[in-house]
């Protein structure tokens, strides 16, 4: 085991992962209805090919690529098509979405062409394939993952770090994943190195999954793949921290991971890759954590996109109290939502429910300038002094003082005794300062 | 509703808000508290060395500075804050810092100085620039000279010493008197009033001087407490002394006839509470460990200069607050680079 470097900053909250990292993923029974969100990635709304009364498959395709940076929607089951219209997202804004109501026989469509000798594949092939299946990021982020697999020529990548790393508390589906599923994701691993023309090959995994790096350490012996151990620190899968804590490279400011040659990818999504390729399996489909401790049976469930967080809920046996948060994602990063309406996507990595006494709602007081949040940012950045520059709306300062590095991991806010909205002040920054950026681009 | 019913949650008591949803235990009220505990054992041992007139100054300044809290507050027209105990500390560490004879309407005003002066004319907490119980403490020093330099001699274990304050028992601080012989001659300055000391004296507080600063051996179980915590930064207590022993030690070396040794400006004087209690306050110390280090160095450097080559004896004050004033300096040139940013463009001020 090579020593990594670690990161400086970070915070270590409770990982609550104990309440569902032992629960084997579990399929779930048919639904009568899927509501599929068409925008379900970073970048163009893709646009749909079905309309209203057409009868689907499961994995047909519904919505192509709108762009470059776009991915396509598949049907998550057969049936027909009941709407295209719009349904509730996480930003509490409605977003266009097709409605199906399954016929309950959930007949496959004919599945993509089989790329079975993939070690010997044409990179463009496989990476077409990546882009028909609807690949995206399955760790949060949901970049289309075919852009990714796309570096400019200029560029040369020489590494790819899977991410294993599930930092953030409470989410298990990573886990989980390892332990069941280690083949797929290492060929998948082995899938993306091909189209990205790399050999080097990690695996990141925090410390507090002693079985799954066991596992996976075992399942990569002969393969071009080395598991790598890391320190269990807050936000250890952070892209940035990751690539630095495995490699020793520092993306740069305002940089990308293909700045210091490296790719990095969920393990999520490296298995979605993998079927994509070796089965012809379109993306319709993940795990997802549904945990809390609201919640009676927490657990981890395959689940299809388009499955309502009621549903969901229901697999895990509904609450037993309650909750006073229903969040999409972890704790850390996630996102409050305020319906069970919402419909799971390709990346909802979990369904969080909190208590009532797990949930604080503060005032936020003047600075003390304790220097805690500098102490956990892991940009080492000043998110204080930021926040008093941001209040006094002194964007010019923020810009100054690097307010555009902050990755929103929420470290300086979780360690703040004044109970500051730190992160939502940088966010405010990152917003005012692109603003004045594209105001200042459009004036030339 | 059904037994076998799944229960589902009901959406009009979700909280919606923005990231991160889990907050760390830690508030203001904690951390002040805290560092009231750590400042416990100093009181103690005043208590014990100078009698129960002691407790009887801290009380009056921690009672007058919340009421002081409190009336700026509502004159503000502002929440009002003592709940926060930032007042009570104040409090606390102003009357570390005065005298056991000092009488109560000096701590009064004292108070006054602190809570008014220090904090509240700036906007309350987190705004002052200066350490509050130090502006207490040198605006009483230079109104009522007398009366702040007047120095009880210690009797540990009287409780009831203090409460008759008679000029018999007057003394001069080891420091008082160095300024006064301008020499170091351990004979004339390890004193308290009729009796030698010696430096164990003055590890445990047995010597004339502020009713918390005299017990370096109870300061340094307080500031070790808040160092474990990691409440302050080990760097600026550390850096701090050390920059005092270095240079005192050069200049005894030098001409050990007029100066004194190292271990006799680290042990007698305010510099333990000052290092690990007023030079450490969060709101007037830089924000980075970097800057901890610069702020540590500088309060050592003019400590020596105004113990050395000054007119007051004591210095500890003034140089931390000296150093107050080049905190928000210190802060923009320790800012430091984010992760990811190259040096070449650090140059950018």
């Amino acid at each position: 085991m090579p020593d990594h470097i670690f990161f400086r900053g970070g915070v270590h909250p409770d990982d609550g992962k104990s309440l569902s990292c032992d629960v084997a993923i579990q399929s779930a029974p048919l639904l009568e209805t899927y509501v599929v969100p068409l925008q379900q990635h970073i970048g163009a709304p893709p646009k749909p090919v079905v309309k209203k009364k057409d009868a689907v498959l499961r994995g047909q395709l519904l919505a192509e690529p709108g762009g470059f940076v776009s991915a396509a929607i598949h049907a998550p089951t057969s049936g027909t098509v009941k709407d295209v219209s719009e349904c509730l997202g996480l930003s509490g804004t409605m977003i266009p979405a097709v409605t199906i109501v399954a016929d309950g026989e959930d007949t496959a469509a004919e599945p993509l062409p089989v790329i079975e000798n993939w070690q010997e594949a044409d990179p463009d092939v496989l990476k077409q394939r990546v882009t028909e299946a609807g690949v995206v990021g399955m760790g949060g982020a949901a970049f289309p993952t075919s852009v990714k697999l796309s570096p400019p020529p200029a560029k040369s990548i020489n590494v790819l770090i899977l991410n294993g790393v599930e930092c953030e508390p409470c989410l298990t589906a990573d886990h989980r994943l390892m332990l069941e599923d280690p083949e797929k994701i290492l060929i998948g691993a082995q899938i993306i190195a091909r189209i990205l023309g790399v050999s080097e090959i990690h695996v990141g995994i925090e410390a507090n999954k002693p079985d799954a790096i066991a596992l996976m350490t075992e399942k990569a012996s002969g393969t071009p793949v080395t598991v790598s151990e890391l320190r269990v620190r807050y936000p250890q899968g952070a892209e940035k921290q990751l690539i630095y804590a495995i490699t020793g490279r520092k993306v740069p400011t305002g940089g990308l991971p293909m700045d210091v040659g490296a790719v990095v990818q969920n393990v999520g999504t490296a298995v979605a890759v993998a079927e994509a390729v070796l089965e012809g399996k379109s993306l319709y489909e993940r795990i997802t954590t549904v945990t809390g401790s609201p919640v009676v049976a927490p657990g981890n469930w395959r689940l299809r996109v388009g499955t309502p967080y009621s549903e969901a809920l229901k697999l895990a046996g509904g609450v037993k109290m309650d909750p006073a948060k229903l969040i999409s994602g972890g704790p850390m990063m996630g996102i409050s939502v305020y319906s069970l309406d919402i419909p799971v996507m390709k990346n909802t990595s979990g369904i969080l429910l909190l208590a009532a006494d797990e949930v604080s709602q503060y005032t936020s007081e003047s600075c003390i300038r304790c220097g805690r949040c500098v102490d956990a940012c892991p940009m080492s950045m000043m998110p204080g002094t930021l926040s008093v520059q941001i209040e006094n709306e002194r964007f010019d300062l923020a810009e100054d003082w690097h307010a555009l590095d902050c990755i929103e991991c929420g470290c300086c806010a979780y360690a703040c005794p004044s109970h500051r909205p730190l992160v939502q002040h940088m966010r405010r920054a990152k917003g005012e300062i692109m603003a004045k950026r594209k105001a200042a681009q459009a004036k030339k | 509703m059904a037994e076998n019913e799944i229960r589902l949650p009901d959406t009009s008591k979700l909280v919606v808000s923005s990231s991160p949803h889990y907050h760390d235990s830690i508030d203001v009220r904690k951390v002040m508290l805290l560092v009231i505990v750590a400042l416990l054992p100093a009181c103690a041992s005043g208590v014990v060395i100078f009698g129960l007139r002691a407790l009887f100054v801290l009380a009056v300044c921690a009672v007058s500075c919340m009421a002081f809290e409190a009336l700026f507050t509502k004159m503000m027209d502002r929440p009002a804050s003592t709940r926060d105990c930032s007042a009570l500390l104040t409090g606390i560490l102003l009357g570390m810092n005065l005298s056991v004879g000092t009488p109560w309407w000096v701590c009064v005003i004292g108070a006054l100085l602190a809570i008014g002066i220090g904090k509240m004319i700036y906007g309350g907490l987190g705004y002052n620039p200066f350490n509050p119980a130090l502006v207490g403490r040198v605006g009483l020093l230079i109104a009522f000279p007398g009366t702040m330099t007047t120095w009880l001699k210690p009797i540990p274990g009287d409780f009831s010493y203090g409460t008759a304050a008679s000029d018999a028992l007057t003394t001069a601080t080891p420091l008082g008197l160095l300024g006064m012989t301008k020499a170091w001659d351990p004979s004339e300055v390890m004193r308290a009033g009729d009796h030698a000391i010696s430096y164990l004296d003055c590890f445990w507080g047995n010597v004339g001087g502020c009713i918390g600063e005299t017990s370096a051996f109870a300061l340094l179980i307080g500031g070790i407490f808040l160092i474990v915590l990691r409440l302050i930064r080990w760097q600026v207590p550390v850096c701090y002394i050390g920059t005092v022993t270095i240079i005192t030690g050069i200049t005894h070396i030098a001409n050990p006839e007029t100066y004194a040794p190292p271990m006799f400006h680290i042990l007698v004087g305010g510099l333990f509470i000052g290092a690990f209690f007023m030079a450490t306050d969060m709101v007037t110390s830089p924000m980075s460990a970097r800057g901890a280090v610069i702020f540590g160095v500088g309060c050592g450097l003019v400590t020596c200069v105004i113990r050395l080559w000054g007119s007051y004896p004591e210095g500890v004050s003034f140089a931390i607050l000296f150093m107050n004033a080049l905190t928000p300096l210190i802060d923009r040139y320790t800012a430091g680079r984010p992760f990811g940013v190259a040096r070449s463009i650090e140059a950018k001020a």
